[in-house]
């Protein structure tokens, strides 16, 4: 899409072009392109020297079970952390355009999560758990749970996974609340006038109307559990008990800094650029989509 | 209707183990913060408040724990609301331009342009940590507020809104400013700028947030104690020491952490709603 009328000219343009072309040259396109030699490169572990290897970093990446393990990790944890962030956010919504009074004290104190780091929501939801001083430890306890996550891998996973969703529950129902109000009331009406039940209306009319907003979500919410959950991993469990919760982002950095195998984690760097751009490129077909047919 | 009526409490009902479930952690760690440490070490620890709230938050803001190396949580602050005021106003102020230049000019690479910037959406820093990484070291820029901020900055979020928004300006504006002899830069500066404030705030609130929340990068390129953001501060109180975590400093440092982005979501609650729906469409 462009405009009819413009300016002429080239050079004011470039200079307004300029600090952020820089920018992303130095910051952006210099790592990515960095990672991309990295990850074809082998080196003595001193870092001395380095010579080519080819595809060598990525064959040792696929072969490496750690790796393949941290993928599934990876997987699962994206696909709890979507579903539970995912549904009591359409919940809630629902809910919040349902109700006549309340309906801003409601939203407003479900988006404060959104506000808090990841990182935050990690310690939060540690201070809770903990085996030796957390409250809801302490419950469980008292009702026969044997609770321990810094040695059960499943508690673990279960407790970065609960952190992980509670932070992202705001952003999905500020979303479907969006979509919820864009839904025209006279379809609602009319349904009603028919003599259509509210789950009935709900799972005909605007269950169908919010799958965009839908799509559009399970996307960001895989994103995020990819890649802005590290603080959460890193509070919580630090990966453990025995990388039972160590996924990609976690891999890279503890292998790339902790390691210091760096061709590896440029491998992975790029595996995880793949990753992303794929998803990507799934969004923005999608939007396409529903541009042209909205 | 009268049976819809009747049940009509089921919502509220909902939405209250909504906001229970949002808010019990917060409370906790609140009260946690009104302790002493020994009354937390009980466990379970007390669910009302005790009585050194004042004492637990002016020892964390001046003095910090004995496992942040002598930094005090408001120096922590400090460098966190830098690092996030670079953030935010770096990547507005420069994407209004390039945003400018895009729309309302026709010169040569200006789709390469527009693509290399766009690209970046693509890819967070999370992804191109380590060897963004080595760059910053190169640079000379560890440990300074530069090196925390700028690869943060390298992104396109805002160029792309601006850009929207850019394109639903009507034509006769720019035509009435080309008669009335205005050049790109009056034009930009008196009409495309004030037309833009609302869009500037909701983003500032989102660039802020985004700014003040960050995690991976600055525990990598803050070496020196006393450039500690307030989100690894807590990280390095809790540490792996042999000597007894002080809780109650640490929940006090966590809600002083929540409280600025969440003072700004309270305080911008429409903009901050607005930008967001609208910067993700």
């Amino acid at each position: 899409m462009d405009r009819r009328v413009v300016f002429s000219g080239w050079l004011f343009p470039a200079v307004l072009l300029l600090p952020q072309l820089a920018v992303t040259v130095i910051f952006f396109f210099w790592p990515a392109g960095q990672a991309i030699v990295q990850s074809v490169q082998g080196g003595d572990a001193f870092g001395l020297s380095t010579r080519f290897v080819g595809g060598d970093n990525f064959a040792t990446l696929f072969a490496d079970p750690n790796y393949l393990f941290s993928f599934g990790v990876t997987a699962f944890f994206s696909v709890c952390v979507a579903i539970l962030a995912l549904a009591p956010g359409l919940l809630l919504a629902v809910m919040v355009d349902r109700v006549v009074r309340g309906a801003t004290f409601y939203k407003t104190v479900l988006l404060l999560p959104y506000a808090i780091a990841p990182a935050i929501a990690g310690v939060l939801w540690m201070f809770l758990f903990n085996p030796t001083i957390g409250v809801v430890a302490a419950w469980l306890r008292g009702a026969g749970v044997d609770w321990n996550y810094l040695l059960n891998g499943r508690q673990a996973m279960l407790l970065v996974i609960l952190a992980a969703a509670w932070k992202q529950i705001s952003y999905n129902f500020l979303f479907f609340l969006a979509g919820l109000q864009a839904i025209p009331p006279s379809l609602l009406e009319a349904s009603a006038i028919d003599g259509a039940t509210p789950q009935r209306r709900f799972w005909t009319i605007v269950f169908p109307l919010l799958a965009p907003t839908s799509f559009f979500l399970i996307v960001v919410n895989i994103v995020y559990a990819f890649f802005d959950t590290f603080g959460v991993i890193h509070n919580v469990t630090e990966g453990g008990p025995d990388k039972a919760t160590e996924i990609l982002v976690y891999k890279v950095w503890y292998d790339g800094i902790v390691g210091l195998d760096l061709g590896g984690s440029a491998a992975q760097s790029v595996v995880l650029m793949a990753i992303v751009i794929g998803l990507t490129a799934i969004q923005f077909r999608f939007i396409e989509r529903r541009v042209h047919y909205a | 209707m009268v049976s819809a009526k009747s049940r009509a409490w089921i919502p509220h009902a909902i939405l209250i183990a909504g906001l229970l479930v949002v808010l019990f952690p917060i409370y906790v760690a609140f009260v946690a913060s009104s302790l002493d440490l020994a009354s937390i070490l009980e466990a379970p620890m007390p669910l009302l408040p005790g009585g050194h709230l004042a004492g637990n938050f002016i020892g964390a803001i001046t003095a910090g724990t004995a496992k942040t190396s002598g930094v005090s949580v408001a120096r922590m602050m400090f460098n966190s609301l830098v690092m996030a005021l670079i953030i935010a106003v770096g990547k507005i102020a420069i994407s209004l331009p390039s945003a400018y230049a895009v729309v309302f000019f026709r010169f040569p690479l200006r789709k390469l342009c527009f693509w290399a910037i766009f690209v970046t959406l693509m890819l967070p820093v999370e992804v191109r940590i380590i060897p963004t990484y080595q760059i910053v070291t190169n640079l000379g820029l560890i440990d300074r507020y530069a090196g925390l901020s700028l690869p943060l900055v390298a992104s396109a979020t805002a160029t792309l809104l601006f850009r929207q928004f850019f394109l639903t300006i009507p034509d006769e504006l720019v035509e009435a400013a080309k008669i009335d002899g205005a050049g790109p830069w009056r034009f930009f500066i008196d009409t495309v700028i004030p037309l833009s404030t609302t869009n500037i705030a909701a983003l500032f609130v989102i660039l802020f947030i985004y700014g003040w929340n960050q995690y991976l990068w600055p525990l990598l390129v803050t070496n020196t104690p006393s450039m500690t953001t307030i989100v690894i501060g807590i990280r390095q109180m809790i540490g792996n020491g042999d000597t007894q975590t002080e809780w109650q400093i640490v929940m006090a440092t966590a809600i002083l952490a929540m409280a600025p982005p969440v003072a700004v979501v309270l305080l911008m609650q429409r903009w901050f709603v607005r930008g967001l729906v609208e910067s993700e469409k």
